[in-house]
């Protein structure tokens, strides 16, 4: 007999956690947002647009780390190239935004500014979908996967593993920034998208729409944290792990690595470009800067701080490093990356479990 | 093994990948294994020379030989991890296993055991036997699959085969050498393998757990075929299969252990090493 669906998604979480995860969603969904639209600026208890926004965008980061402990975490595969993805999502809905803006420009032309600067007369064939909401979170979705699928496929064909696997991510998301850099391949060059007005008709910087984004990107987490949690305890996720343990091992009991790699890869890089495109409506720009190596390099550093393999551990790592980060770069701007490296070296030498693993540590020792 | 030999890539197009086409191996001659003329070299040295090799079905077969003999190559080339230079290898009357790849291989019916206990040590000892149950092993039916009772009657029929049931829950990695051998026969015999393949499987067992390896092997042999290499002359006569010494790369003598050890040509590679 078949169990339901429904019930293997119930049984793939403890209670703790499915408590934990009632609170966070009272908190996101209910409780924020009507501190934010109806509690006065003047009294105490109102949550600010800067806070709304600052954790709206680490929910983002929150996402893409789960992608990143997916395929790092489970599969074994470092990618330090996740940045590309990120950017891919946010570049496909950073189109749509541009043609929301319509013409509100500073060019008043219906061509969105860097084009009538760059004297185009006509959209690019690759705009054809931006101006349809349904058609762009299509896009949003098939990119990145795309992108991964094509990419993944030689890769993990051609059997290559381990730092050269890195090494070549790595590459890949430089080559792409250094494409999106110049002017002429249609993207905006180094300015990327900005000065968005409208989504789906609304103005963006409306409390509503904050608050809306807001709570549509904490969503978007848990669903993500759900179906996580539901791969890595299925079989297809113990087939991942006894891949990252000993690969040659599972091709002679008949398992096929390349199909398996393929799936959780091209799957880790959807979600980071759901992240993209709900992250780019709220910060409000989106540049090739975001495909900057160290970028995707930082998206590594969250995961190891949380705690790889533990899919919560990287959601509290994103939001550790970046609280941090918000602080360090306002207080002492030069030294954030001297901080950021410190870090990484201290959490590989004393944490090798992050965050998650240091808490299992202090119980363990409470409970003796 | 080093890198350079597996780095021959997938051929995703095969039209058998992933299902189990290869249920039954024909062996209509009574033959499931076949290697004529196997030879392999690596960087100028033959690690298989013309090696000519037959098993029957449901025989027991012994391998033995020195080190750098070429047993653990000659495996390497059944599983289709090495590709041979020269020479044909057929599993029963039909499969080239040379134009196959290692899954497709597994799932024609051939399991190898290696010399050194590779199990899932972060895995618990059942999910070890989970992973290797033979089921539909494709990603997308792996993404939605959930152990039935038949598969758990079959897991738990095979812990206590190999006598983990106490330790079903245990992480694998936790458990005694002689343990994890054991482990790993039954993950073979999970994947219900017409032929088998063992790489020194009692290698490093105590005496008692040595014998009760011999005697689960005697019961297997018939139903299934195996290829056992092993070094331990009391295990190879318990079993008491035909015994094929290897040397330098090809066959130096076969028949009984008895005959095999007077050959005076295996008297010399033993002794005038």
């Amino acid at each position: 007999m078949r169990t339901p669906f429904i019930i293997r998604l119930l049984s793939a979480m403890s209670r703790t956690g499915w408590i934990a995860l009632a609170a966070f969603a009272a908190l996101t969904l209910i409780v924020m947002p009507a501190l934010h639209l109806w509690v006065p600026e003047s009294s105490p208890f109102h949550v600010s647009t800067y806070v709304i926004t600052l954790s709206g965008k680490i929910l983002c980061y929150a996402i893409v780390a789960l992608a990143m402990d997916l395929i790092w975490g489970y599969a074994g595969i470092l990618s330090l190239g996740h940045g590309l993805f990120f950017a891919l999502g946010g570049y496909v809905f950073g189109m749509y935004l541009m043609r929301q803006i319509g013409t509100d420009g500073s060019y008043q032309s219906l061509l969105p500014d860097f084009m009538v600067f760059l004297d185009w007369k006509e959209l690019p064939w690759y705009w054809g979908v931006s101006d349809s909401f349904p058609l762009t979170l299509l896009l949003v979705l098939a990119v990145p996967a795309l992108v991964a699928y094509v990419f993944g496929y030689f890769a993990f064909r051609s059997r290559i593993k381990g730092v050269y696997f890195s090494i070549i991510t790595q590459a890949l998301t430089f080559a792409a920034m250094l494409l999106f850099f110049r002017n002429e391949t249609g993207f905006g060059g180094n300015n990327g998208f900005t000065d968005f007005k409208r989504i789906l008709g609304h103005d963006i910087t409306s409390p509503g729409v904050r608050v809306i984004l807001f709570s549509l990107s904490a969503l978007v987490l848990m669903l993500t944290l759900l179906l996580s949690r539901y791969l890595v305890t299925s079989k297809f996720g113990r087939v991942l792990a006894a891949i990252r343990d000993s690969e040659s091992r599972v091709m002679f009991m008949g398992y096929n690595p390349l199909h398996y790699k393929l799936v959780i890869w091209a799957l880790s890089a959807m979600l980071c470009g759901i992240a993209g495109a709900l992250y780019v409506p709220q910060v409000g720009i989106i540049n090739p800067s975001e495909m900057s190596p160290a970028n995707s390099i930082e998206i590594a550093i969250w995961v190891a701080v949380g705690g790889r393999g533990t899919l919560i551990g990287p959601v509290i790592g994103a939001a550790l490093v970046n609280l941090s980060k918000s602080y360090f770069t306002v207080a002492f701007p030069e030294y954030w990356l001297f901080f950021l490296g410190a870090l990484f070296v201290g959490v590989t030498l004393w944490l090798p479990e992050g965050v998650v693993g240091l808490w299992k540590r202090i119980k363990a020792r409470s409970a003796a | 093994m080093n890198d350079t030999q597996t780095s021959q890539t997938w051929d995703d197009n095969a039209p058998s990948f992933g299902h189990m086409l290869h249920a039954g191996v024909d062996t209509s001659h009574k033959v499931i294994l076949y290697l004529e003329d196997i030879s392999v070299s690596f960087d100028g040295f033959k690690a298989l020379n013309k090696l000519n090799l037959t098993i029957d079905a449901g025989e027991l077969r012994c391998i033995i030989g020195p080190n750098g003999a070429g047993k653990t190559t000659m495996m390497d080339v059944i599983t289709g991890k090495t590709r041979p230079d020269t020479g044909t290898c057929f599993f029963g009357q039909t499969l080239d296993l040379t134009r196959m790849t290692e899954p497709q291989i597994a799932h024609a019916g051939i399991g190898r055991k290696f010399q050194k206990p590779t199990i899932f040590e972060n895995h618990s000892v059942f999910e070890n036997l989970e992973l290797a149950m033979k089921t539909d092993k494709r990603a997308w039916v792996s993404l939605f699959a959930w152990l039935n009772s038949e598969g758990r009657d079959r897991i738990s029929d095979t812990l206590k085969l190999i006598r983990l049931h106490a330790e079903a829950d245990r992480q694998a990695g936790l458990l005694s050498h002689g343990q994890k051998q054991w482990l790993e026969i039954g993950m073979l015999l999970m994947q219900e393998p017409q032929l088998l393949l063992l790489d020194e499987p009692v290698a490093g067992m105590t005496d008692d757990e040595t014998e009760r390896t011999g005697e689960l092997f005697k019961t297997l042999a018939g139903k299934h075929s195996l290829v056992v290499v092993e070094h331990d002359m009391a295990f190879i006569e318990q079993l008491g299969g035909k015994v094929t010494v290897l040397h330098e790369g090809s066959v130096l003598a076969e028949g009984d252990l008895a005959t095999v050890q007077a050959d005076p040509r295996v008297i010399e590679v033993y002794l005038g090493r």
